[in-house]
């Protein structure tokens, strides 16, 4: 047996998922949080059932691939399948659609109402026993982010049945009406300060100047949390703590040799430098988890704090005109919002765009023009000393490249891209466990994904060095690596383990001392000319491999170009 | 349906017949037409938002940017073109 999970988008869908399975799926504030569906094991009368988290959807009609998927996954399921129609107690009616359509298709389901606790706010009350006695099936009132009642839907599971509810298809809209008009009562109410806020942040005359306003100070606030954390906590502990363990360790070894450069790498000076030495213990630790990690931290933070308000489809209303000179409209601002934290999750979400036209054109300007936090934590800690001006060109640059480039997309590829249709949900106060969670994942994802990655790469730059691999390749692209982007070419190195991992990349600039022009050139290729395996995984998957090879052709033309340019134009 | 009436107010007055699109900011009104083939009409049917259903229009933005309208508790945004083609009858401010 199966329970599939269905309902519009942003109802909860994930949110109860998690709470039933204990698994740990991301939950936002917008609809689209899922574009795939997710499988977890429930226990319904002590036996283990599957339960998938599918979707949201409308209708049974699909109109972009993630509702196709719920479509499909319903089709698709078999005789002992049931249902949980989660349906948003705050619009009974729009939820009631999709609803009566299961209805229609003979589908076992019960039915829960989340958001139960928002009914309160709204004036609305609704008759929970009398529902059920119309639609026949059971109906569980539930609050899905605090667990309210979730125990109770889950008791009831081994009621769900077909509704024996019949009703004439052109009638639809007037039956719902009655369904609404006899269950539901709704008393007046004020504004409250949430709905004042949402209305400002989508007039444009205020709308504007508060999405400057959020954008300025999540950027500030994420380098004062994530320059905090690294200061105060994560260097310290990796040069109190960790440095003398590691220089008893190096002694122990020898001070010197293959396998001691391996583990330890050089020592600077008779210390370990963390951004020299390059030992999978040493460079290999530091990276992932002192200078990339609060950064992951920080990014996230704020990033979850704006999906779980809501502000982020308000966002997208505010940039559409602007993402429609780029061939896309306002919601791809969230693909890349995800793609400054890591691309792959910023790639999969370019799912909630209808066409295959938008999702190759917001796919590829996201790979090229979008650089990850683990990227950037690296080039702020390389550029920041600095000073601002070079960090600014690095940014400024890729930002016009994104615009450039998604403008010439827009000319070029084929057809035409749909406006922006879509729900903007209510502003929510964030629960904090909620919140917290979601960051967890997240960092834990990070470190799951990043640490044998970064190690893997560290421990090639070894062996590359070692077996003099690097200085050969360094001497085919010198031409290039030289001529054309100014570099030196031992900088090739940084180009070959970026595609395993960017960070290290831009770590393997440090030893090299280059100038401030080299950096900022290395920087905008690094994150330009190719995106790292893991993205590159992804891209392939949802493009397809014709698409990423054009795409990748796109990533390599323009790092070159762009690169060659500045290395003309700067002093 | 009614032509304008009430010639004091000749621009936005009640019961003037208007696209989504041009519609005020701040006026609600009921849903007359929607246009353009079954592609828009559909996605909206889906959401419940049909002929004869009141909708208020909360925002637009500039340079024919998208418009956000509420029906019922249910906040959507569309693109200016897609609001072009729901015609409304004005019925006053919200």
């Amino acid at each position: 047996m199966k329970i599939l999970l269905m309902g519009n988008p942003n109802v909860g869908k994930s949110a109860i998922f998690n709470r039933l399975t204990g698994a740990n799926v991301i939950v936002s504030n917008y609809a689209g949080t899922t574009v795939e569906f997710t499988k977890g094991c429930l226990k319904v009368a002590g036996q283990n059932v599957e339960l998938i988290d599918v979707p949201g959807t409308y209708a049974l009609d699909p109109t972009n691939k993630a509702e196709q998927i719920a479509v499909e996954m319903l089709k698709g399921r078999k005789e002992e399948d049931v249902v949980i129609n989660v349906v948003e107690a705050t619009n009974l009616e729009r939820s009631l659609n999709l609803t009566l359509q299961l209805i229609k298709q003979n589908v076992p389901f019960i039915l829960a109402l989340n958001f139960w606790d928002e009914t309160k706010h709204k004036g609305i009350s609704i008759d929970v026993e009398k529902l059920e006695n119309i639609l026949k099936v059971p109906c569980v009132p539930i609050c899905a982010v605090t667990g309210e009642g979730v125990k109770h839907l889950v008791e009831r599971i081994k009621e769900a049945k077909p509704s024996s509810l019949g009703y004439d298809e052109k009638e639809k809209w007037h039956e719902i009406g009655n369904i609404v008009d006899k269950v539901q009562t709704i008393t007046h109410r004020h504004h409250t300060l949430l709905e004042r806020l949402s209305d400002a942040s989508v007039r444009p005359l205020t709308g504007l100047p508060i999405a400057v306003i959020v954008l300025f100070l999540t950027f500030k606030l994420i380098r004062f949390v994530a320059e905090g954390l690294i200061s105060y906590v994560c260097e310290p502990v990796f040069e109190n703590l960790w440095s003398p363990l590691m220089l008893k360790l190096s002694y122990f070894l020898g001070s010197a040799g293959f396998i001691h450069d391996l583990v330890i790498g050089h020592l600077v000076k008779g210390q370990i430098d963390y951004g020299q030495s390059f030992g999978l213990l040493t460079t290999g630790l530091f990276v992932p988890l002192a200078a990339v990690l609060p950064y992951v931290f920080a990014f996230y933070l704020v990033l979850s704090f704006l999906e779980d308000f809501g502000y982020l489809p308000r966002l997208a209303i505010m940039v559409d005109t602007l993402m429609h000179r780029l061939g896309l409209h306002g919601l791809a601002i969230i693909p890349m919002l995800l793609g400054l934290g890591c691309n792959v999750p910023g790639v999969l979400s370019t799912r909630i765009l209808e066409t295959r036209r938008e999702r190759f054109i917001s796919a590829t300007i996201l790979a090229i023009g979008v650089p990850c936090a683990a990227l950037q934590a690296m080039v702020v800690g390389l550029l920041g000393k600095h000073g601002m001006t070079s960090l600014g060109i690095v940014y400024g640059t890729l930002f016009i490249v994104w615009i450039v480039l998604g403008v010439l997309l827009n000319h070029t590829v084929k057809g035409k891209s749909p406006e922006i249709f879509v729900e903007i949900p209510p502003y929510r106060i964030p629960y904090f466990r909620g919140l917290s969670k979601k960051i967890w994942i997240r960092m834990k994802w990070f470190i799951k994904e990043a640490v044998p990655f970064v190690l893997l790469g560290v421990f090639l730059v070894n062996i590359l060095y070692a077996l003099g691999i690097i200085q050969f390749v360094g001497k085919f692209t010198a031409p290039v690596v030289t001529r054309v982007l100014g570099l030196p070419s031992e900088a090739v190195g940084a180009l070959i383990i970026g595609f395993l991992r960017k960070d290290v990349a831009v770590g393997m600039l440090i030893p090299l001392g280059l100038t401030v022009k080299q950096l900022i050139i290395a920087s905008v290729v690094l994150a330009m000319y190719f995106p790292c395996i893991a993205t590159f995984a992804t891209l392939v998957k949802e493009l397809g491999f014709v698409d990423m090879l054009k795409s990748a052709g796109i990533m390599i033309i323009s790092s070159l170009i762009v690169g060659g340019l500045l290395n003309l134009i700067l002093p | 349906m009614s032509k304008l009436n009430g010639s004091k107010k000749p621009v936005y007055s009640m019961g003037k017949q208007i696209s989504l699109a041009l519609m005020r900011a701040g006026q609600k009104g009921n849903i007359l037409q929607i246009s353009g083939g079954h592609g828009i009409a559909d996605k909206l049917e889906a959401l419940g938002i049909r002929e004869g259903q009141e909708i208020k229009k909360i925002s637009e933005q500039w340079m024919k940017g998208p418009i956000l309208l509420q029906h019922g508790n249910t906040q959507l945004a569309l693109g200016f073109g897609l609001a072009s083609k729901v015609l409304v009858e004005i019925t006053g401010e919200y």
